[in-house]
């Protein structure tokens, strides 16, 4: 059993990750959490991530040891959907007091274990170690084994405090914890050779049942789903499964690698946002399976599938493609999301202003930039200010991203549409993408959004809260403007490159450095583009003061 | 005389209890322009967030220190040093507000000592109070962390009047605890300006959290009282406090400036509202104003019209004690009787409840209690939701968080019209239940039915109650 730290910096080590796999050996040993800044950072914690990985494991007991904060604060707040059990959704905790800090926790951590097993029976408990019993040395490794032993119920210590890290990193530690005292404990009932594990799926809003009817129609069998709607003894004994999907995220790649590792089941990275990813990741699970010795029947059978789904799906999405003429959309999602959704909405006729690429990889970019050309605003990161005047100054119509950024949108009287994980519709396969393009369709023309826009009769036509903040916020870059004309500078801060973030003073310097002429030569010596900042970049090497400032990205920024 | 019992349990299930710092933050979300700050590891604040967001579905600011295993061992003077200077640089706030947490406190960081030392560093934030409150969370509630950060606030924040500053009879400050929706504040306001009072609120989240549209984008709260605002509270000529929580503040504020405070426990039913109007006829010196003895008057009647339904009725409830102690009276004086009552934590008005006994517990205690005393209503926070699934009686949610239901901020429980609609509301949903659950059938009253509890309880119902 390794220690704590060990994990963390294995964990950092992945080899399965295409970031890390591009980083240099000093920068891989740094590890790959972002050093978060006090004062501005807003995610949630490595316990956080560990118990959203875990706790869609419906017939668990996720008992949570800690002061109230952590399980008080936060319980029953997911959206996963479970078939049967509803012991997931019991919150337990040990609730620690002061009296606790002082003489350790580990006793009652164990009683409360104990009062689990005998009220509530369960296939296993997930134990979460938090903060403060990390700092006072509870050892809950050896807590669960002895609880284990005695009570003969799995009992699994997952080691993920809050402060070791990220959401990300708490997942991936989550996967730890699976990979070493749960997968490979249990034998399955029976096995074919159609079985199936889907990794890093939580079955949101009931999501994974918008596939599983194609799987059950095709004779495949999801032999464990991590996490959602799971079960301890299906996730115990998935290491007899033929193939593997992970399933949009790349936070338990650590346990998809491992188990090809381990148990020789290959696995592949697919989404089911999308018709074209749905078939592409059908393709790709009969393509394994039929590897791994499936009747060769299955691929064809699977074709079948996809044209029939294809076809209906199209057929679904084609009455909305006039009105959707011209609606321009900003998505604010993470990774994988941001090019699987844009073709979902670019098959619905749908304009792309921008999209994050925040947590996105260099693959998931270049993928963008296929899906809409060079000119694809990709956006590193936007201020929850950036975003409003983006929503504000009606340059795009609506926008699609998590519960976080869901006010910024709404508290400018613009449509918007939750995308992420708190959301209460499911968006997955051919059916899910259909509903998105509905639910799109129904937030666009609603006919509040006129009357919301409308100042009350008593105020002037600029005395109101909806056209105050587009004037004051149109100071802004007139201001700039004046200020330029006196002293003929742009402000080095000045972003020149959208895409990639640029600003003019790393072009200024590169050119004075390395005498540059051409606008490739400054692509080449930066991260600009080159694509919509060429212009700019010429005026800089000319001399001149910038001249084209496009209206949306003055906005973006 | 009620017992007040604290189960021997190591394992709380379906806690009911939040935790004190984000009580506390809370508090601080009721000034203007302020950032409240979590001194601890960025998940303290993150789950905070969630919640809030989810309860009042508004931005909510709220920030954190961001503490890593690293400087948990070393301690958290940089963190805490960089917080502020980044939010103040960045969000530009009138106040910072700072909590602690469990990691925190069992460290033994001295924010106080370190926020000395970066005032003499930075005098850049000469200007810019911050506030430091001790909130661990392996001790007391999140009423605990609101009260405790007000007290605080008003220690920091008022000034002492000079001699012979002369008190303003009209100014009155108001000292709401946390069991108050800015709904609440709302009508408290409307009816001390009906008196010709003008108050102010400490913390007021009726101006920050009552779900208006801003002027402009702000990373701080976009409302609330002003700490200059905050300041003059010395001037005023009455305090008055809300809630048995607030009774630290209260005295904190007649302490320092000599302003006298009323403490009223509960605003919530015909009597504690006589009591209130009656105080600010009484203060102001003008007779009640005909709309209050209007709404008396309809308060009185809806009373007459909601006995039918609550009188009898066998509650179960779990609430923080102000808030408990509130509703659990009004329903009690209403006919209806206390069979369960949990809480979160200690307080002084426990000891008023009208029940046999009030446990210090968790959602599964009051479950427990609601299935083996027979209750059939529940008014619990949304946690409740699953076990009033398995109870299958009728649940009105009350309290934070409220999160599978619209309009959280804007219920409204005090004042003779916010009781008045509040009963209708209970009563509402007790006929509901009965027309579901509850319509009688040619067995309902035979006797081979009786020896199951279900059969015995639903053949009550439908003769006891037939006037709906």
């Amino acid at each position: 059993m390794s220690s704590l730290p060990a994990t963390v910096q294995d964990v950092f080590n992945e080899p399965g990750c295409a970031k890390n796999a591009n980083k240099s050996q000093a920068e891989r040993n740094k590890g790959c959490t972002r050093q978060l800044k006090p004062g501005s950072a807003a995610g949630g914690c490595a316990f956080d991530g560990a118990k959203i990985a875990l706790q869609p494991f419906t017939d668990v007991a996720h008992l949570v040891h800690g002061p109230i904060a952590c399980e008080g604060n936060s319980w029953d707040n997911r959206g996963s959907v479970s078939s049967g059990p509803n012991l997931w959704r019991t919150g337990f905790t040990t609730d620690l007091t002061e009296t606790d800090i002082v003489f350790g926790g580990e006793k009652r951590l164990y009683k409360a274990i104990k009062q689990i097993i005998d009220k509530c029976d369960p296939s296993a408990i997930f134990v979460y170690q938090t903060c403060v019993p990390a700092m006072i040395g509870d050892d809950i490794n050896a807590v669960c084994k002895a609880a284990s032993q005695r009570f003969g119920t799995p009992v699994i210590p997952v080691n993920s405090p809050g402060f070791v890290g990220s959401k990300n990193l708490g997942n991936k530690l989550a996967g730890e914890a699976l990979l070493e005292h749960v997968i490979g404990t249990q034998e399955p009932d029976c096995t074919t050779p159609y079985d199936i594990n889907l990794i890093g799926e939580y079955n949101l809003s009931g999501e994974l049942w918008q596939v599983k009817p194609l799987f059950d129609e095709l004779g495949i069998r999801i032999l464990s789903c991590i996490a959602g709607d799971g079960k301890y003894h299906e996730v115990a004994s998935s290491h007899r499964a033929r193939a593997a999907m992970m399933v949009c995220s790349r936070a338990m790649i650590n346990v998809a690698r491992k188990m090809e590792e381990r148990y020789g089941i290959p696995f592949f990275e697919g989404s089911f946002y999308g018709i074209q990813d749905s078939s592409d990741a059908l393709r790709e699970i009969a393509r394994l399976l039929v590897e791994r010795g499936a009747p060769e029947d299955l691929i064809g059978r699977t074709e079948a599938v996809i044209a029939r789904e294809e076809a209906r799906a199209r057929a679904a999405i084609e009455p909305y493609r006039p009105r959707f003429k011209g609606k321009k959309v900003l998505l604010m999602t993470g990774g994988v999301k941001s090019w699987s959704v844009v073709a979902a909405l670019q098959e619905a006729g749908l304009e792309l202003v921008g999209t994050s690429v925040k947590k996105s990889t260099k693959e998931d970019k270049e993928r963008i930039k296929h899906l809409i050309g060079q000119d694809a605003h990709m956006i590193e990161d936007m201020t929850p200010r950036e975003m409003y005047k983006m929503l504000k100054d009606a340059k795009a119509d609506i926008m699609l991203s998590g519960g976080k950024s869901q006010f910024v949108a709404l508290k400018a009287a613009m449509p918007w549409l939750d995308i992420n994980q708190e959301r209460c519709h499911a968006y997955m396969g051919y059916v899910g993408i259909v509903k998105l393009v509905e639910e799109i369709d129904k937030a666009l023309f609603n006919p509040m959004w006129e009357q919301l826009r409308r100042p009350p009769p008593w105020d002037g036509p600029t005395e109101n809260w909806q056209t105050t903040p587009v004037a004051q916020l149109d100071v802004q870059p007139i201001e700039i403007v004046a200020d330029r004309t006196l002293t003929q500078r742009t402000p080095r801060a000045r972003r020149i490159c959208f895409c990639n973030t640029v600003d003019l003073g790393t072009i200024e310097d590169a050119i004075r450095s390395h005498n540059l002429t051409s606008v490739e030569a400054v692509t080449q010596h930066t991260q600009a583009v080159g694509g919509c900042c060429r212009r700019r970049i010429e005026d800089i090497l000319a001399g001149r003061p910038i001249s084209w400032w496009p209206a949306t990205l003055q906005a973006a920024e | 005389m009620v017992i007040v019992t604290t189960p021997n349990k190591a394992c709380a299930v379906n806690p009911l209890k939040m935790s004190q710092p984000i009580g506390g933050a809370f508090a601080f979300m009721g000034l203007r322009g302020a950032m409240p700050l979590l001194h601890g590891p960025q998940g303290c604040t993150s789950f905070g967030l969630t919640l809030f967001v989810r309860h009042f579905r508004e931005p909510v600011p709220l920030q954190t220190t961001a503490m890593s295993e690293v400087t948990t061992v070393l301690g958290g003077y940089e963190n805490v040093e960089q917080a502020i200077l980044n939010i103040h640089n960045r969000a530009k706030p009138e106040i910072i507000g700072i909590c602690s947490t469990g990691v925190t406190e069992t460290n033994g960081d001295d924010v106080d000592a370190y926020i000395k030392l970066i005032r003499e560093k930075h005098p850049q934030l000469d200007k810019l109070p911050l506030i430091y409150v001790s909130t661990p969370d392996f001790k007391d509630a999140f009423q605990d962390g609101w009260g405790k950060t007000v007290a605080r606030m008003v220690e920091v924040l008022v000034e002492v009047p000079a001699a012979e500053t002369v008190r303003n009879p009209a100014q009155v400050n108001v000292l709401p605890g946390c069991h108050l929706t800015p709904g609440d504040l709302d009508e408290l306001r409307i009816i001390f300006e009906d008196f010709g009072l003008q108050p102010s609120f400490l913390p007021d989240l009726a101006g920050s959290l009552d779900g208006h549209i801003p002027e402009h984008f702000t990373a701080t709260t976009i409302g609330g009282i002003g700490i200059d605002d905050v300041a003059r509270m010395g001037r005023a000529g009455w305090t008055i406090a809300i809630g048995a929580q607030m009774r630290r503040a209260a005295e904190a504020m007649q302490d320092k400036t000599g302003v006298p405070f009323r403490l009223f426990e509960r605003l919530c039913g015909l009597v504690p509202n006589d009591d209130f109007i009656a105080f600010l006829s009484e203060i102001s010196g003008r007779p009640v104003p005909s709309r209050y003895r209007r709404q008396r008057g309809q308060l009185v009647d809806a009373m007459l019209d909601a006995h039918f339904q609550i009188g009898g009725r066998r509650l179960a409830i779990g609430a923080e004690p102000d808030l408990l102690f509130d509703l659990s009276s009004m329903l009690h004086e209403m006919g209806a009787q206390v069979s369960a009552a949990v809480t979160t934590t200690q307080s002084a008005v426990l000891e008023q409840i009208k029940a046999k006994e009030v446990q210090i517990g968790d959602l599964e205690d009051l479950e427990d209690l609601a299935r083996s005393r027979d209750c059939d209503l529940l008014i619990t926070h949304s946690h409740g939701r699953q076990a009033a699934t398995r109870l299958k009686i009728p649940f009105h949610r009350a309290g934070f968080p409220m999160f599978d239901r619209l309009g959280a901020g804007h219920q409204v429980s005090v004042g003779y019209r916010g009781t008045r609609n509040l009963i209708f509301e209970i009563a509402n949903l007790v006929i509901a239940d009965r027309e579901a659950n509850h319509a009688p059938t040619p067995d309902s009253w035979r006797s081979a039915t009786l020896p199951s509890r279900s059969g015995r309880r639903s053949s009550i119902d439908s003769t006891e109650r037939s006037i709906a």
